[in-house]
């Protein structure tokens, strides 16, 4: 039973890293429509600035964050900006071939500046995990900060989007651009928005992510990514509770997955569930049952 | 009028695959330089290992050039560790007139280099693609069948997967270092199933206790908690990682969050761990590992490689770049001596570098090993070197 | 053919034919004669092999209007079946081994294709990209744990660990994760010229016939096409299916044409790379899908790339999105049809 436990645990942990990410990519996919395979690589460079200001300025933490915080809102706006605007009008597919070569030039750009040499991310947390069961179940910190970061972030998008102006101008384009505009939405400056915010739940993720799994390369940000955009599928892509819930499945799938059958198949196994559940409800988990208009 | 684009787009392709063309066999001036061509991952998931070894070929060449003798022009091509770009960084480096091949870095494209070289009889000494695969000739350790013919251009600066894994077993036995073993590699690589099949069938003839086997791959080298945890429930004492650092750095992390400190015996992957940027080296702390290098070694060859290379490239290097370094070395041995030029053809300085190599009076010095030879066979005589870490630094085991 | 005008898109499909055909003309005469480069020479293969896939990709992406990202797995399926029978088939002449070894690659390809898309093509969008993706993910899971081996009895199979005992003289073909080893490269030039070529006849009739107008028609509004009486899974499998086939077909030829092939090849990045091809060459538009795989395939490979050293990648990105932005910047796009074409596309920016 506590072997059980111990899964369970390590299988939310990984999962609400998963979560986290696929918060990023339903948000944008939800609003301007585009699968951002991009998303993972600004992770990977929001972690990479966290980690210079901490180790080599040796400032403290939180400005770490914050710092990692603003260059990924200003690296998404520039992304935005220059490589996604000047589509606005091409098709789905060609934004997303656009998105991969932008993460190709990341990744890329990230080896050049920063070396392929593996870092490992300072730790912020108290390393000591918090002991159950008079030892026998440890929880980290990081664990439970990833966690929390998670709810609360999904918690704040939904209000956001909900309650605030700027959010229902996001989920009128979301619905229809072209009605949007005729309302008086600025529908550019909205996706421009939604990319801000986008990666600036990069950053937090990026920083979370290493926090839990700290060895950072250029490459960090890719696998969490592909792993991330299914957990979001899973989900049901655009849905903000979809991508929480389809994160922490995913983690937990893989880990039991792992556990109890095989650790050689798991990542075969986790990709079957997924099949099977999108065969029994094919918008995900939480999406929305689209009616095709006739 | 499509059709018509359509011709002209399909003819300019066609002139610019051919133009593509017009540099064969040209020779740039650098001299009476030999060319000597690696290949290796520069970019991607594998950068760290092709960076380290083409950084530790440069300095070797530049000290080299710097001795005034013969001189060697190197260049080193990306293979961003697939196999079939390999080949093409193979062939881009023929095309440019390469006489000496340092051969792949990593093992998977090593083994479709060393085939492609042996069509060509173009020498292939490799610092790092420690597969059977790459020299070929060696016996499959768990179905006893050869699968690959042995290639007789190619040879090795590393000491070859299952002997690492037989190595570590015989080692483990002896010693009697754990009742309880746990394996943890990674099966969708070559290096590190290569080394855990030996260790299997070895471990297997000395009745070693192995409690838990498990696995990861490149997809899923974050989260080892699965791993751990099966190694801790099944009581291991002692935890053999046939893997790479930057994944025992996790590992090792992992482990000492959840509670659980075995020992813990590496390969020669395991080297690097403690050179990684704001690694906390107190967890490595007793761990074993067979080395051939160490950057921390006192001999003033390693010493001055070491401050050379962090100068130049700001990183500690792994055994990765002092294979490289001395492949480049042992090149230039072989070669000081005889009457060579940048006009001697790749098959001429092969036929020349096999038969000083395997002529068994051929030995090398260099910062991985002591009066190596190699034999036909193609394998360098270096045995693993066992190690442990003790207050961040490598001591010797015996 | 009596008619002696013929349709804008036969002219198309000939001009195609035309160009596949000089250009295999154009490269072996250059070849013969000892003028391209090893770089070139060694890339002839696989570019064909590319071509193929982006071509059976386009069948699934521009024809039957459906996002798959996990195509290189039936390519893994095709590449790994034809290796096998590649060093299995008791066939001396080696054209004619290549040739065998690919129907099994495309009829492996096909079968794996029919379970695959089975259950897949109920889904829409980007339900069915992410199931593609994990099929994909799977395929590759699969090949990495599976061990295949020959001896004077035949072949061998283990699945998960090597428990394979060979009598005396068998030796291991598929060697789990390591992949397959020391291949006899017995595809050439011609065979991946005749491939294209017979995939583009099967492509081109494919649309031109009952079966494409169908297919098509479910691209472009499946509810209409489904009220009219197409049956929908039908075709969607059937274009899906061959599709597979080809893709299996070009895994056999480039697995063929290399010494060593291993599953994390054909991952989610060369499913990716594939779908880069089409989409840059244009949905649908198959001598788009040719031109655009030969020049991604050439280009990082070239001298001025390989010169550009550390920054090469880096470039390689920057053109890729440059590429995609300026195919599909409105201006260069009015200026390409007012200059190649009579009549300028009719609508705008606004939908």
């Amino acid at each position: 039973m506590l072997i059980f436990l111990n899964h369970l645990i390590n299988g939310i942990s990984l999962g609400s890293v998963y979560a986290i990410i696929a918060l990023g990519y339903t948000m944008v996919y939800g609003i301007a429509k585009m699968l951002n395979f991009a998303h993972g690589d600004v992770i990977m460079v929001g972690a990479y600035i966290c980690f210079f200001s901490v180790s080599s300025f040796q400032l403290p933490p939180a400005v770490g964050v914050l710092l990692a915080v603003i260059a990924c809102t200003a690296l998404g706006i520039v992304i935005e900006r220059l490589a996604y605007k000047p589509l606005r009008q091409a098709t789905s597919l060609a934004v997303l071939i656009t998105a991969i070569g932008v993460s190709y030039f990341l990744q890329n750009g990230a080896q050049l500046l920063w070396t392929s040499n593996i870092k490992m991310f300072p730790s912020f947390f108290s390393s000591e995990p918090i002991a159950l069961f008079g030892g026998e179940l440890k929880i980290t910190i990081a664990a439970i900060v990833t966690v929390l970061a998670c709810v609360v972030i999904m918690l704040g998008l939904t209000w956001f989007t909900g309650q605030t102006k700027m959010g229902k101008a996001m989920r009128a384009c979301s619905e229809d651009k072209g009605a949007a505009q005729l309302m008086g939405i600025n529908v550019n400056a909205t996706i421009s928005m939604t990319f801000a915010i986008g990666s600036a739940l990069a950053a937090i993720a990026g920083v979370l992510f290493c926090s839990v799994y700290p060895t950072l390369t250029p490459t960090t940000g890719s696998m969490p990514g592909i792993k991330a955009f299914t957990a979001a599928v899973f989900g049901g892509i655009g849905s903000i509770p979809g991508a929480l819930l389809g994160g922490v499945l995913l983690g937990i799938i893989e880990i039991f997955a792992g556990a109890y059958i095989s650790t050689q198949m798991s990542n075969a196994i986790v990709f079957a569930v997924l099949i099977v559940v999108l065969l029994v409800r094919p918008t995900g988990l939480l999406g929305k049952q689209i009616r095709e208009k006739v | 009028m499509k059709k018509f684009l359509a011709l002209v787009l399909a003819l300019v392709m066609t002139l610019a695959l051919a133009a593509c063309g017009g540099g064969d066999g040209q020779k740039d001036g650098s001299g009476a330089a030999i060319k000597i061509g690696g290949v290796g991952p520069l970019t991607g998931g594998a950068a760290i290992y092709g960076n380290a070894a083409k950084g530790g070929a440069e300095i070797a060449a530049e000290e080299i050039n710097a001795l005034g003798g013969l001189q060697i022009d190197l260049r080193y091509e990306d293979d961003a560790h697939d196999p079939e770009k390999s080949v093409n960084a193979y062939n881009s480096l023929k095309d440019w007139g390469m006489q000496v091949f340092l051969g792949s870095v990593t093992s998977g494209p090593g083994a479709a280099t060393a085939a492609e070289s042996n069509g060509d009889h173009m020498f292939y000494l490799t610092p790092s693609a420690s597969s059977t695969d790459v020299i070929g000739g060696v016996a499959n350790p768990l179905t006893g069948s050869v699968d690959i013919p042995r290639r007789d251009n190619v040879f090795q600066m590393c000491f070859v997967d299952p002997d690492q894994g037989a190595y570590s077993a015989q080692y483990i036995s002896d010693n009697s270092l754990g009742s309880k073993i746990a394996v943890i590699y990674k099966n969708d690589d070559i290096y590190s199933t290569g080394i855990y099949n030996s260790f299997a069938a070895k471990a297997a003839e000395l009745g070693l206790n192995i409690v838990s086997t498990t696995t990861f791959t490149t997809d899923s080298q974050t989260d080892f908690s699965v791993q751990i945890s099966d190694a801790k429930n099944n009581g291991a004492d002692l935890v053999y990682l046939p893997t790479y650092y930057e994944a025992n750095a996790l590992i090792l992390t992992q482990a000492n969050a959840s509670g659980y400190t075995p020992k813990y015996f590496g390969v020669d992957g395991m080297d690097g761990i403690l050179s990684v940027t704001g690694f906390d080296t107190s967890l490595a702390e007793g761990v074993m590992l067979l080395t051939p290098f160490s950057a921390d070694a006192e001999d003033q060859r390693t010493k001055s490689f070491v401050s050379k290379y962090v100068e130049k490239y700001g990183d500690t290097p792994n055994q990765f770049a002092a294979d490289a370094y001395d492949c480049v070395y042992a090149i230039y041995e072989a070669l000081k001596d005889e009457d060579v030029s940048s006009a001697t053809s790749a098959s001429d300085m092969c036929d020349l570098l096999m038969g000083k190599f395997t002529s068994g009076s051929f030995t090398f010095t260099g910062l991985t090993g002591e009066n190596m030879t190699w034999d036909a066979s193609g394998a360098v005589s270096k045995y693993p070197k066992g190690m442990y870490i003790q207050n961040g630094a490598y001591v010797g085991m015996d | 053919m009596k008619r002696i005008r013929l349709s804008k898109t036969n002219r198309i499909n000939f001009a195609t034919y035309g160009g596949v055909i000089l250009a295999y003309a154009v490269l072996q005469f250059l070849n013969g004669g000892g003028m391209l480069s090893s770089t070139i020479r060694g890339q002839l293969v696989p570019i064909c092999a590319y071509v193929t896939m982006a071509l059976s990709l386009n069948l699934t992406v521009g024809v039957l209007g459906e996002l798959s990202l996990g195509h290189a797995g039936f390519m893994s399926v095709g590449a790994f079946a034809g290796a096998v029978a590649a060093a299995a088939l008791p066939i001396t002449s080696d054209p004619l081994r290549l040739a065998a070894s690919m129907v099994i690659a495309a009829l492996a390809a096909a079968i794996t294709g029919t379970l695959v898309g089975i259950p897949v093509l109920r889904l829409n969008g980007d339900y069915l990209a992410i199931v593609t993706l994990a099929f994909g993910q799977i395929i590759k899971s699969i090949v990495e744990n599976l061990y295949i081996g020959i001896d004077d009895r035949g072949l061998h199979a283990s699945f998960l660990e090597n428990r394979i005992i060979f009598r005396d003289g068998g030796r291991m073909i598929l060697n789990g994760a390591m992949g397959v080893n020391g291949i006899a490269k017995i595809s050439s030039f011609t065979a991946g010229f005749v491939l294209v070529m017979l995939v583009l006849v099967v492509i081109f009739n494919l649309v031109d016939s009952r079966a494409g107008r169908a297919i098509m028609a479910l691209r472009d509004n499946r509810i209409a096409a489904e009220s009219v009486g197409i049956p929908v899974t039908k075709y969607k499998l059937m274009a899906f299916v061959i599709s597979a086939a080809m893709a299996g077909a070009a895994g056999a030829l480039f697995a063929l044409g290399q010494n060593t092939i291993t599953a994390n090849k054909f991952d989610f990045n060369t499913s990716i790379l594939i779908l880069v091809f089409v989409v840059l060459g244009g949905q649908g538009n198959m001598w788009g899908s040719i031109l655009a795989a030969t020049f991604l395939t050439v280009l990082p490979e070239t001298k001025a790339m390989r010169g550009l050293a550390d920054y090469r990648m880096l470039v390689y990105a920057v053109v890729l999105i440059l590429v995609m932005l300026a195919t599909n910047n409105p201006t260069i796009q009015d200026f390409i049809n007012t200059k190649f074409r009579k009549k300028k596309k009719k609508g705008g920016a606004v939908k």
